[in-house]
């Protein structure tokens, strides 16, 4: 079947399989592969997007159920080479450790300053609850999203469209 | 994990759901926000071949007031009834539990409805919606009807639904400012419950209490409510809550914790209903 969106601000239609699942679209078909497959069952978080301003598991999600959305991976956070504020954070606090969790992490950040724009530390590990980091780095990670918070609510949008993000 | 092969048919009414349902027969399933769906069809649990998508049936993203009762069409999303005002004004025990289930992302994908109809026992939503005696209404070929929790949850994952049926509307009372408590232990923050208890002061001035994950399906705690109703203390009725109950054993609980769990937040939420105590949060649950 035929399916439409917009992905980082460009508009992409292409045949799917009614099974495919938006994870493997956006890395198989369209090639952005910064959207991690992780756990493969809603759990670990490294596979989350943002659609339609709100953050999403997209290896539960299928394809065909983001049409006519708007779609953002971590591919579409910088513009003319800056940094999303949250990516910029990540770097500073070096919220990683192994880098595998890290493209969830940085888009669920970016719905939880969405939702609560100065959240104190217990709230962002809440707002983080769905996101896994096996090498346990939650320390600095937490650290990165209250940097980030600093920025002011650039830290909770995304610039493809300047959605509005929502947690 | 890739589910099986299936056909997609999208709509944008119930109406043409229910068309749907009737073309494609049994091998047919509605989705909506997936997240109970998808995951069973990815380990091949559930096979169906034709996917009825209704997440586009605007008519089914509501909530709001009607008479004495809140009504909440069955497509509203987990996060949508949390941050819904009306609500947290009239109903606050399903925004809060709404706020428990899964993680952010979860929520925002997970909706009331598909939560009912997949009768999983140990589901946060339908547990307080059993607590309230809610209504379900359901459409189907020979138009709607309304049939009432206590009678929904047949059986594992069987619900009271026939074929060519879906879920359009949960209708529970107006609970106003009246107290109400869900408690709930977890291993982690966004598990699943072991076992979760929902209690709530109900217009007709008795206690609604329900159980999750205590046997096959959400279980009303019938011996705790009419306790309640004789005018036994909290204490004296939570200690009834395991009757009745049928829970499994697990690599997470054996019988006889999750009955003394059942006791245990049963006593907590008909606490914090009372007024009497604070909700616990994740940080202070322990048993």
């Amino acid at each position: 079947m035929q399916v439409s969106m917009t992905v980082n601000g460009q508009q992409r239609t292409d045949e799917v399989e009614p099974r495919m699942l938006l994870a493997h679209h956006l890395r198989d078909n369209l090639g952005l592969t910064a959207t991690n497959i992780g756990c493969d069952s809603t759990s670990c978080g490294a596979c989350t997007v943002i659609v339609d301003g709100l953050t999403v598991k997209s290896c539960t999600v299928l394809a065909l159920q983001a049409e006519g959305s708007e779609v953002t991976t971590l591919e579409g956070l910088s513009t003319d080479g800056e940094m999303h504020p949250v990516q910029a954070a990540f770097r500073s606090e070096h919220g990683l450790q192994c880098g595998f969790c890290t493209s969830g992490m940085v888009m669920a950040s970016i719905g939880v300053l969405a939702d609560n724009p100065n959240p104190t530390d217990r709230e962002v590990r809440e707002g983080l609850e769905g996101n896994l980091c096996r090498c346990t780095g939650y320390h600095n990670i937490v650290q990165a999203v209250l940097k980030a918070a600093e920025a002011g609510p650039a830290a909770g949008q995304v610039p493809s469209s300047q959605q509005e993000v929502s947690a | 994990m890739i589910p099986s092969q299936f056909d997609y048919v999208r709509v944008s009414t119930v109406d043409e759901a229910v068309a749907a349902l009737a073309e494609h027969g049994e091998d047919a399933k509605i989705l909506a926000g997936g997240h109970s769906l998808l995951p069973i069809m990815k380990l091949r649990l559930a096979v169906p071949t034709v996917l009825i998508d209704i997440s586009g049936a605007q008519e089914l993203n509501y909530v709001r007031v009607d008479g004495d009762q809140v009504a909440i069409g069955a497509g509203t999303r987990h996060h949508d009834l949390e941050k819904s005002e009306v609500a947290q004004a009239e109903v606050p025990l399903l925004p809060h539990v709404a706020s428990r289930v899964g993680d952010p992302q979860v929520r925002h994908r997970g909706t009331l409805g598909g939560t009912v109809a997949h009768c999983d026992p140990a589901s946060d939503l339908p547990t307080a919606l059993l607590a309230l005696g809610a209504t379900v209404v359901v459409a189907g070929p020979n138009g709607r009807r309304e049939i009432p929790i206590t009678a929904f949850f047949l059986g594992f994952f069987e619900t009271a639904m026939e074929e060519g049926e879906l879920i359009v509307e949960l209708r529970v009372p107006r609970t106003g400012s009246a107290g109400w408590g869900y408690e709930k232990f977890t291993r982690r923050e966004n598990d699943w419950p072991i076992v979760a208890a929902a209690a709530v002061h109900l217009p007709d001035g008795s206690v609604g209490v329900a159980l999750a994950n205590m046997g096959g399906v959400v279980l009303r705690a019938e011996a705790v409510e009419a306790a309640l109703a004789e005018g036994k203390s909290i204490e004296e009725a939570a200690a009834l809550a395991a009757e009745g109950t049928s829970p499994s054993s697990d690599m997470h609980a054996d019988v006889e914790y999750r009955s003394h769990l059942a006791r245990l937040l049963t006593q907590r939420a008909l606490k914090v209903a009372a007024g009497e105590t604070e909700a616990s949060t994740a940080e202070s649950t322990a048993a």
